[in-house]
């Protein structure tokens, strides 16, 4: 079995976010990237399968040079190898060019199965997943929160707004999870020093074959005419409670008739 | 002239308050025609009630077939209401699984996707979307490039639904033709939990949110208890999904769901960055904290400081009176 894990590398969330002015792009490297939170969740599923079953598990990332550092990341965990696809063409891809690029880089690959999260923390669209699924022509189960392997056939817990359903599909198929999937593990002082040896290969967009008029900032799909950051909240109003409730309880009382919530 | 399509979601026919809303933001937006499309096992029995919010036509597509297998059956479906219907603009609720649907029949068609807008307005034919980025810090506007179908996610609450006078829609039944692959795929059973009649989080007009603070699972039933006093969703932080308090499905923040309430009630919530990622939006903010320094107060409209085993109960039992 062989297994592609996409990754992404994206902004700290804490760390404060810039956008370049000159083409509204998120500035990148002004804020500790650091991979993706729900692709380690991914990353952790592809490896219970690999020790459970066996399997040769790929990372794969589309991002700019500096990425690496996030392949490397990501193969501490114990993964087998790396695909990056890097080309200065890429740079402002939206989530349909983005999945158009991964797939076209798999259609060079065999595989059984994709795993990956189902939102990145910077862009948090969600579409990537069922986008290179459609690209690919797999099925895909998506916003998994378990996922059982019977020979070819899976079965999935897809999380839904009131519970989740269970859905079932054959590989070769993509999935995406959700955080409630698994724990992940911290990678290991050994795994860190083995990924650093682990095969990575660095690719530009000719070998994915796609056409550079398909991506980046004038190939995609959609695109950003302005932004502008948000005035921050202010702290408002503020009760201390004298410990019996009543007035911590009083005062949202007021506050609800104050905004006509009551 | 640019025609609109609406894609309803909608509860075994019943159309979602998030369907009503967008219809009006659409019917308000657009200056062509407003037609919905709708999937599903009864689809049909709401479609003609959608013209109330100005929909003149709705392309209904009544089948199990769209609920038994998953997305891909209504992919079918949708692009066959797009050709229909001639529209190149389609609004969408902001839902991951209707998500997932759209994104799909993007790729067939050629489409570009905005998701997550919370205002729209029409620039010539370009369907231009506000949307807020990086969990809030920042608010972009964004359309399609080009001359391709428009494809707009709106989230719920973005937008005040309101009848429009109008008489009942036109009910259209869409011919959907299935082949293999559409059904590989199955949905094997769907498991509900019981939510005990609350309002799902992301559509809810209020979310009581409990976190470590609440001490115990139990604590969720004092976090539910008001909740159902104020018609509110109930949702957690991580700290509670991660402890096996409350469901993960019901967790807000960066790696969970993002929440744009009316009012947003946070109860032993410290208010960690990537907690407010899935908050920030909210109209209003009140939380109940012990702690004088929690983070969660700094962008509260209201801070309670006090134990919120003292203050929810009176408070629960207050608009309870009050509502009665
Ligand atoms: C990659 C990543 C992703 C994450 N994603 C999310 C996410 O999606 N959502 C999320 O919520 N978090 C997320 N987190 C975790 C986040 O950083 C915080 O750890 C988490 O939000 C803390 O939850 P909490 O506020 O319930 O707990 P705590 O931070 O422990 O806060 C508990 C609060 O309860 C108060 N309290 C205790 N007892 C009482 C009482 N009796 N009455 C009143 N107040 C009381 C305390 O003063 C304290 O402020 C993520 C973290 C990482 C690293
Ligand atoms: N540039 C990228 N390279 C590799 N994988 C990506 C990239 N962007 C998004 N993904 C994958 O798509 C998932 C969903 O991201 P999104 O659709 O942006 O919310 C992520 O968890 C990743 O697994």
């Amino acid at each position: 079995m062989r297994i592609i894990c996409p990754v992404k590398r994206v902004p700290d969330t804490a760390a404060d976010k810039k956008v370049h002015p000159d083409d509204l792009t998120v500035d990148r490297d002004s804020s500790d990237p650091v991979l993706n939170a729900n692709d380690e969740w991914s990353i952790e599923e592809a490896m219970r399968i690999k020790e459970r079953v066996g399997a040769e598990v790929v990372v794969l990332c589309m991002g700019p040079a500096q990425a690496q550092t996030t392949v490397r990341k990501a193969l501490s965990y114990g993964l087998d190898g790396a695909i990056q696809i890097t080309d200065d063409a890429l740079h402002g891809c939206d989530a349909l060019a983005t999945a158009r690029v991964l797939a076209a880089a798999l259609r060079h690959e065999d595989f059984d199965l994709v795993i990956m999260g189902n939102q990145s923390s910077d862009a948090r669209t969600m579409l990537v997943p069922a986008m290179l699924a459609e690209f690919l022509d797999l099925p895909a189960l998506t916003f998994c929160k378990k996922l059982e392997i019977d020979g070819r056939c899976l079965t999935a817990h897809r999380e839904t707004p009131t519970g989740h359903m269970i859905v079932e599909a054959d590989m070769p198929a993509v999935v995406s999870v959700v955080e409630a999937i698994n724990e992940p593990r911290y990678p290991s002082f050994k795994g860190i020093m083995a990924a650093k040896k682990k095969p990575l290969q660095v690719r530009d967009l000719a070998t994915t074959g796609v056409d550079p008029g398909e991506v980046g900032l004038s190939g995609s799909h959609t695109q950003v005419l302005e932004v502008t950051p948000r005035p921050p909240r202010q702290a408002g109003k503020r009760v201390t409670d004298d410990g019996s409730g009543f007035v911590g309880a009083r005062a949202l009382v007021d506050f609800l008739v104050e905004h006509k919530l009551l | 002239m640019t025609d609109i399509l609406v894609l309803v979601d909608h509860d075994k026919g019943r159309p979602k308050k998030v369907t009503k809303q967008i219809l009006t933001a659409a019917r308000r937006t657009g200056d062509g025609a407003l037609h919905a499309a709708v999937f599903g096992d009864g689809a049909a029995d709401g479609a003609a009630q959608l013209g109330a919010y100005g929909a003149t036509k709705v392309f209904a597509w009544d089948s199990p077939d769209a609920d038994g297998y998953a997305t891909e059956t209504q992919v079918v479906a949708l692009e066959a209401a797009l050709r229909r219907s001639g529209a190149t603009i389609l609004l969408y609720p902001a839902d991951p699984l209707i998500g997932d649907v759209v994104a799909r029949c993007a790729v067939r068609v050629g489409a570009g996707v905005v998701t997550d807008a919370t205002d729209l307005t029409l620039d010539g034919d370009r369907m231009v979307a506000t949307k807020a980025i990086f969990g809030g810090d920042m608010t972009s506007r964004c359309q399609v490039r080009g001359d391709r179908p428009q494809f707009i996610g709106v989230k719920a609450n973005a937008f005040a639904a309101e009848e429009s006078g109008g008489g009942p829609a036109e009910v259209v039944a869409l011919e959907v033709a299935l082949d293999d692959k559409a059904r590989r795929t199955r949905v094997v059973e769907v498991v509900e939990q019981a939510a005990g009649g609350r309002p799902e989080m992301t559509e809810a007009a209020i979310v009581v949110a409990g976190g470590r603070g609440l001490g115990e699972t139990e604590g969720f039933r004092l976090v539910e208890r008001l909740a159902d006093a104020l018609g509110a969703a109930v949702g957690a932080s991580r700290a509670a999904t991660d402890a096996g308090w409350y469901p993960h499905q019901h967790q807000i923040g960066q790696t969970g769901k993002t929440v744009s309430p009316q009012l947003y009630i946070g109860a032993g919530i410290s208010g960690a960055i990537q907690h407010r990622a899935g908050m920030q939006t909210s109209r209003l903010v009140a939380a109940i904290n012990k702690d004088p320094d929690a983070p969660i107060f700094s962008i509260a409209d209201l801070a309670v400081v006090g134990d919120l085993y003292q203050v929810i109960p009176p408070l629960t039992e207050e608009i309870a009176k009050r509502r009665q």
